[in-house]
């Protein structure tokens, strides 16, 4: 868990980039910062890793605050990317990612293994990749190896600044949707800064919307589009979301039956295609269950779960489709 | 043509001696040039409000005519091959130094903000990153300085350090064409071999990752 005490960040220029932000970043969850350029979303994000340190107020881990904290020490345990890559040109792809095991002292063995497991599970062939130097990768291939590095020291948190954002929008929603399978299995406290709210409403379990270094609002994905703070909030998702979002609740589930999932091998809440999406949320939070299970005729034809149901509320064929 | 080659002979033992003073003189200049403009280069590259007035004091003993700067020196150091590598060090700086700076900062932000991010130290940065970057820049300042060097090394002879521009000296006193020439050719093809060799090992040099 991370939190920001009261802190406030003032350049040497005068700039005053954050403001007395409090707030806290649940472990385990991806949490994406968002808010227009400049608001100060960078600055939040180097004061974990101490780039930047506090004006004032305090920064703490696990209760612990960093300002303690050796700076090289931690910056290891924290896996970081950033938007322009940051691969190291001259280095093999399989130097850049060993970089922070190695100065964590790993052995040679471990390092070696660990490349490997992170470069496939990243969709990344070892044997082709391992040896060629970064320039010769894709743009999306290339920020694939940023996150695979960032990953290498298994560190607790991993900081993403806009990792995306130089992408073409096809390696942009794979690299997205990547992330969310890997996240899934790896469950990191991930700080993901954005100013892509698509990407934001899509990765992330909790949003915290920014504007001039203040905090606007704190919520999960569904409560924001659901119930957004302010004018500003409400202008940042965009009207057309959030109307979607109204009048979806009356819609039926069979609607969206092609966007949820086929496949489903715990628990589920049995539901009918022709119950409306408002009736299905309920439902699903009253049983407690991870998943809906839509059934036709006594049969199962797909399965939802609150994200899927938010992904239908989001998505923007949803008018065509019907 | 002959003529050349009778003189390479009768004076082979000569223009041999001043052949190797002058690599002397040119390479010991380059290296003590490099042992201080490498370290200082990197030095203001880290602290740049100094670079400026650094690289500009150079830059002004560079625009000092080469001759004048050995005559300035004279009646400070005296005679001989101490006076001679002073001079030759300070035309060695300014290339090196500057090509050392500039290599250096023009290193990409963002892959050093990414090895801090990391938790490299500033060391680490320095030799990981930084050093080998810039590495062609500092090889083409060396390269240049030494080109430089060994033509300016003909002068030493007016500071009695000897070198080629010894045998320049002598034909050009004696009206001996011949002479002038068994001394300036040699001077041309140093110049030229080194800055072929060091071409070579700079482009070596460039890292792997960098020549795509
Ligand atoms: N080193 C710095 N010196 C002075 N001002 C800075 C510095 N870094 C950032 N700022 C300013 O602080 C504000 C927040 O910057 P930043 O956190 O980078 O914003 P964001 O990442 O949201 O675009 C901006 O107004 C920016 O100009
Ligand atoms: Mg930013």
């Amino acid at each position: 868990m991370i939190q920001f005490d009261k802190v406030t960040k003032r350049f040497p220029d005068g700039t005053e980039a954050l403001k007395e932000v409090s707030l806290t970043l649940p472990s385990h969850q991806l949490t994406a910062i968002i808010g227009p350029s400049g608001c100060g979303k960078t600055t939040l994000m180097k004061m974990i890793n101490k780039l930047e340190k506090p004006t004032e107020g305090t920064v703490l881990i696990d209760e612990k605050p960093i300002m303690g904290l050796d700076e090289i020490e931690l910056r290891r345990s924290i896996g970081y990317v950033i938007q322009r890559i940051g691969l190291l040109p001259h280095m093999t792809i399989a130097d850049n990612v060993s970089l922070v095991p190695k100065m964590l002292g790993w052995e040679k063995g471990r390092i070696d293994a660990r490349v490997r497991e992170l470069l496939q599970l990243t969709g990344l062939d070892p044997d082709t990749f391992l040896h060629r130097y970064p320039l010769e990768l894709s743009g999306g291939q290339q920020q694939r190896v940023g996150v695979v590095r960032a990953l290498a020291g298994d560190p607790n948190i991993v900081l993403m600044d806009e990792p995306f954002s130089a992408l073409d929008p096809i390696s942009r929603e794979q690299l997205q949707d990547e992330l969310q399978n890997l996240q899934k299995n790896i469950r990191k406290t991930i700080v993901f800064v954005t100013h892509d709210m698509d990407e934001a409403l899509k990765i992330a379990d909790s949003i915290i919307v920014m504007r001039g270094g203040q905090v606007e609002q704190i919520g999960t994905p569904q409560q924001l589009v659901a119930e957004p703070a302010n004018d500003f909030v409400r202008n940042f998702i965009g009207a057309e979301r959030i109307s979607r979002q109204r009048t979806f609740g009356e819609r039926k589930l069979k609607e969206f039956v092609s966007l949820f999932e086929k496949d489903w091998r715990g628990e589920a809440q049995k539901i009918s295609v022709d119950a409306t999406v408002t009736e299905a949320v309920e439902q699903l939070s009253a049983s407690g269950l991870p998943r809906l299970a839509l059934m036709e005729d006594e049969h199962v034809i797909a399965y939802a779960s609150d994200r899927d149901l938010l992904r239908a509320a989001l998505h923007k064929e949803e008018g065509a489709a019907s | 043509m002959s003529q050349i080659i009778d003189t390479f002979i009768s004076r082979q033992e000569m223009i041999q001696s001043a052949f190797l003073e002058h690599i002397y003189l040119s390479f010991v200049a380059v290296a003590i040039g490099i042992a201080i403009a490498l370290p200082t280069g990197i030095l203001i590259a880290r602290y740049r409000r100094y670079a400026e007035p650094i690289i500009g004091v150079t830059a002004i003993f560079q625009t000092i005519p080469s001759l004048a700067l050995f005559g300035f020196l004279v009646p400070i150091l005296g005679i001989g091959s101490p006076t001679a590598l002073v001079a030759l060090i300070i035309y060695a700086l300014l290339p090196i130094l500057r090509n050392t700076y500039t290599g250096i900062t023009g290193v990409d932000g963002s892959v050093i903000e990414a090895g801090r991010g990391m938790g490299m130290t500033r060391t680490q940065i320095l030799r990981q990153i930084e050093l080998p970057l810039a590495l062609p820049f500092i090889m083409a300042g060396i390269r240049t300085a030494t080109v430089l060097t060994v033509g300016i090394a003909t002068l030493a002879t007016f500071v009695g350090a000897g070198g080629l521009g010894d045998i320049i000296y002598r034909g050009l006193q004696s009206y001996n064409n011949a002479l002038v020439l068994a001394g300036a050719l040699p001077v041309a093809l140093l110049a030229i071999g080194f800055d072929l060799v060091l071409k070579q090992i700079e482009k070596r040099m460039t890292p792997k990752g960098l020549k795509i």
